[in-house]
């Protein structure tokens, strides 16, 4: 079986559901409506032969809607393809179908979107945060969440703070001197004047 | 050895006796049998697995028995990066070091955060224990540490430890 027979057997089965068709450099690329991954996901598996869930990650296209976009990379290990699923979720409603029924590894991938991105997969059987701890309030890989981190405290588990970049170790010093003064060295905010504005230097 | 030493050896006495202050003979055993509590978190672990294997040889500083109890600990070499997950772990477990007891931050990330300047990653473990040496690099190179170790060495040897405990004995009676 080849790629271009598994996108024709998808598109033909689901013809409008099937919103897109990318293909880049021997790479292809479905988008899905939302709706329309729990069967394709099945029938792929099922009778297409993608036995292995690769990886489920997610991209936060702030301010735009829909807002998330979940990419699932399938395999079949015994036709060597590779194909890869798109489908979407809105700001409103951040959840999605999950497939750990039919993949058991999804079940971690799914946990990490959720922790890391804010999205619920609907029939998870356990969807707990995986690498934050409970009780962080955060999702911090959203696009609206800060680098430097937020303010948080769960009592004898854990607690952030604020880094800020500018003034900070590692970073240009924003003040008037020579390179001597202003270079990346160990330092706490604080140390120097106010920061005016960040110097990048060529 | 200078007639000022307080090593000095008297020759009239003959066998096993040598005159020096409590205090130091005291910190003299302390400073040469650290016991290292091994906090390994990141890749500094692995340049002090390097600093504790033949070619540095840690042992030549008594700092050789990597514990890993707190109880029989006396140094925690903090070497990584302490996440914001790790962080009241790695507290925990310095206080359950029985005192005296001192700390190393070893590398950029335990001395400040290091290259993380990230909402994951506590900026330096000094945010909550006491650190009495920190040693740069990224990650350090095993002399680092061993200088780092030496300068502990040093530091301890100029503490009152015995005046001190007897100030605390004095002040709990």
């Amino acid at each position: 079986m080849k790629l271009a027979e598994v996108a024709e057997a998808i598109s033909s089965r689901f013809g409008e559901r099937v919103t897109g068709r990318m293909e880049f450099r021997g790479e292809l690329t479905l988008a899905l409506q939302p709706d329309a991954l729990r069967p394709v996901c099945e029938f792929c598996r099922d009778e297409l032969g993608f036995d292995f869930l690769l990886d489920i990650s997610s991209i936060d296209h702030f301010e735009h809607e829909p807002r998330y976009e979940i990419v699932y990379e399938l395999y079949s290990l015994a036709n060597g393809l590779h194909l890869r699923l798109k489908t979407t979720a809105t700001e409103d409603h951040p959840e999605v179908p999950t497939v750990c029924d039919l993949w058991p590894t999804a079940n971690w991938h799914e946990r990490e979107a959720w922790d890391m991105m804010g999205l619920r997969f609907a029939g998870h059987p356990d969807l707990r945060r995986i690498i934050m701890w409970e009780g962080y309030p955060y999702h911090p890989l959203r696009k609206d969440f800060p680098l430097e981190g937020k303010f948080s405290d769960v009592p004898d588990v854990a607690f952030t703070e604020p880094a800020p970049l500018a003034g900070g170790p590692f970073v240009t010093a924003p003040v008037d001197g020579t390179t001597e003064v202003r270079e990346p060295r160990a330092r706490r905010a604080g140390d120097l004047p106010p920061a005016q504005a960040f110097i990048a230097e060529p | 050895m200078s007639d000022l030493s307080p090593y000095a050896y008297d020759s009239k006495i003959e066998g096993n006796i040598i005159f020096t202050q409590l205090d130091t003979a005291i910190n003299w055993m302390r400073s040469n049998s650290l016991w290292p509590m091994p906090m390994g978190l990141a890749c500094c672990a692995i340049e002090l697995m390097a600093a504790g294997a033949a070619r540095f040889d840690i042992a030549r500083f008594g700092a050789e028995v990597m514990r890993f109890s707190p109880r029989q600990s006396d140094v925690m070499i903090v070497a990584g990066t302490v996440t914001y997950k790790m962080a009241l772990a790695v507290k925990r477990i310095y206080e359950q070091m029985a005192d005296p007891k001192w700390v190393i931050a070893m590398g950029a990330c335990a001395s400040s955060g290091g290259m993380y300047r990230s909402y994951a990653v506590l900026q330096g473990i000094d945010h909550l224990i006491p650190v009495d040496v920190y040693v740069s690099g990224c990650p350090p190179r095993p002399e680092a540490l061993l200088d780092g170790l030496m300068r502990l060495q040093k530091k301890i040897m100029g503490e009152p430890s015995f005046l001190e405990q007897k100030k605390e004995l004095l002040a709990s009676l």
